[in-house]
């Protein structure tokens, strides 16, 4: 039998292996546990923001000052950040995006579909490298090589994160 | 030769003034006037001067004030600019830096885009929307005389602090700082020592 996959602690692995010690988020359903571990650990810092995009400023911010941070949010959020991208991009500050996926496989609210669908093409059209992953195991590895060409190259990249993986969440109804 | 409509404070000189107090404080300046500001009293490289990002000054100060507890960090910023942002007051004030200081440079016009009217003329108050986010230090200033008093907040005064300088709608000569943000961020960079020249 297959070992459950713990993504989230291997992804938080990934991440103090590179000296990212700052994550801020917006929160979204499959990101729970990665947040909760990130809060829960004394050498991390969890910043809770008021919308996706001051997370680039935050992001360039702590690049300028030699420190390593990233964003994890919604497929939602990423349409809220598509101007604010410009920033880091600008100044070729590395911006290293987790995205959880919604509006995609099995979607249960319409609501998500529009955000969801155009997330990868509005990325890609403002420069953002995008990694897309839809296999629990993949997770972490495919996290761990993004972040090391976000800044080996100084350029933004997203990890997009299958709705496949964190599961159509169907409000108690069919 | 600036002009200007009223008697309110007069950015350049006043700017000018604060920021030979900084005493080694890195600035993040709003896009527009207020990287012109900074330029105009004297080119450094430990301003990060901004031609974009419109709302990411506060967040952008925010992330620096934390990688660099060491060091001072004066966010100063437009009205419009500080309202395009203004949840990060509430994300600054949970974060709590001791280090942050922000001065938003309120003339209650998107200045830059041709004056036009904005919110903080008639509605909106700063220094009572930064006190409901939880940030405990705020000032108004109107006078010129007030500028000493302003710089101790800012340079001195425990974090974050938050304060308001109501300034005059003026025509001030152009001054343009460089504007490629590779050379901006890697001068900047270079200054706090984390990459060679
Ligand atoms: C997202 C975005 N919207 C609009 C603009 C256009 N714009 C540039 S500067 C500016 C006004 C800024 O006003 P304020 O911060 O009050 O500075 P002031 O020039 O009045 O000192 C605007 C609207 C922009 N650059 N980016
Ligand atoms: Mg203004």
């Amino acid at each position: 039998m297959a070992q459950a996959i713990d993504w989230s602690a291997d992804v938080l692995r990934e991440m103090k292996a590179r000296d990212i010690n700052t994550l801020c988020t917006i929160p979204d359903g499959g990101l729970t546990r990665l947040l909760n571990l990130v809060s829960e650990d004394q050498d991390m810092r969890l910043i809770t923001l008021s919308t996706e995009e001051e997370g680039m400023g935050v992001v360039t911010g702590q690049w300028l000052g030699g420190k390593r941070a990233m964003i994890a949010m919604q497929s939602s959020g990423v349409g809220n950040c598509i101007n604010a991208l410009g920033f880091p991009g600008v100044m070729r500050v590395p911006c290293l995006m987790l995205v959880t996926m919604r509006g995609q496989w099995g979607e249960f609210n319409p609501w998500q579909v529009s955000m969801g669908q155009a997330t990868r093409p509005v990325l890609e059209a403002v420069g953002v490298k995008c990694f897309p992953v839809d296999d629990p195991a993949e997770i972490a590895p495919t996290f761990a090589a993004a972040a090391d060409f976000a800044f080996n190259s100084r350029l933004s990249v997203a990890v997009l994160v299958s709705q496949r993986v964190i599961g159509a969440k169907g409000f108690g109804q069919k | 030769m600036s002009t200007q409509s009223s008697n309110k404070l007069s950015r350049r000189p006043f700017v000018a003034e604060l920021l030979k107090q900084r005493n080694g404080a890195l600035v993040v300046p709003g896009l527009g006037s207020p990287t012109w500001d900074c330029f105009a009293a004297g080119d450094s490289p430990e301003y990060l001067y901004s031609w974009g990002g419109m709302g990411l000054a506060a967040s952008t100060a925010l992330g620096l004030a934390l990688a660099r507890p060491d060091k001072r960090i004066l966010c100063l910023t437009g009205d419009g600019e500080m309202m395009m942002g203004i949840g990060s007051l509430g994300v600054i004030a949970d974060q709590a830096p001791k280090n942050l200081a922000i001065l938003v440079l309120d003339n209650e016009r998107f200045g830059e885009t041709g004056k036009q009217k904005g919110l903080t003329g008639s509605s909106t108050d700063l220094t009572q929307v930064a006190k409901g986010f939880g940030i405990k230090t705020t000032m108004i200033v109107t006078l010129q005389s007030e500028t000493q008093a302003l710089a101790d907040l800012l340079f001195r005064a425990p974090g974050p602090v938050f304060a308001v300088a109501k300034i005059a709608l003026s025509e001030d000569p152009w001054r343009l700082p460089e504007k490629d943000g590779v050379t901006i961020a890697h001068r900047f960079r270079v200054a706090l020592g984390i990459e060679q020249a």
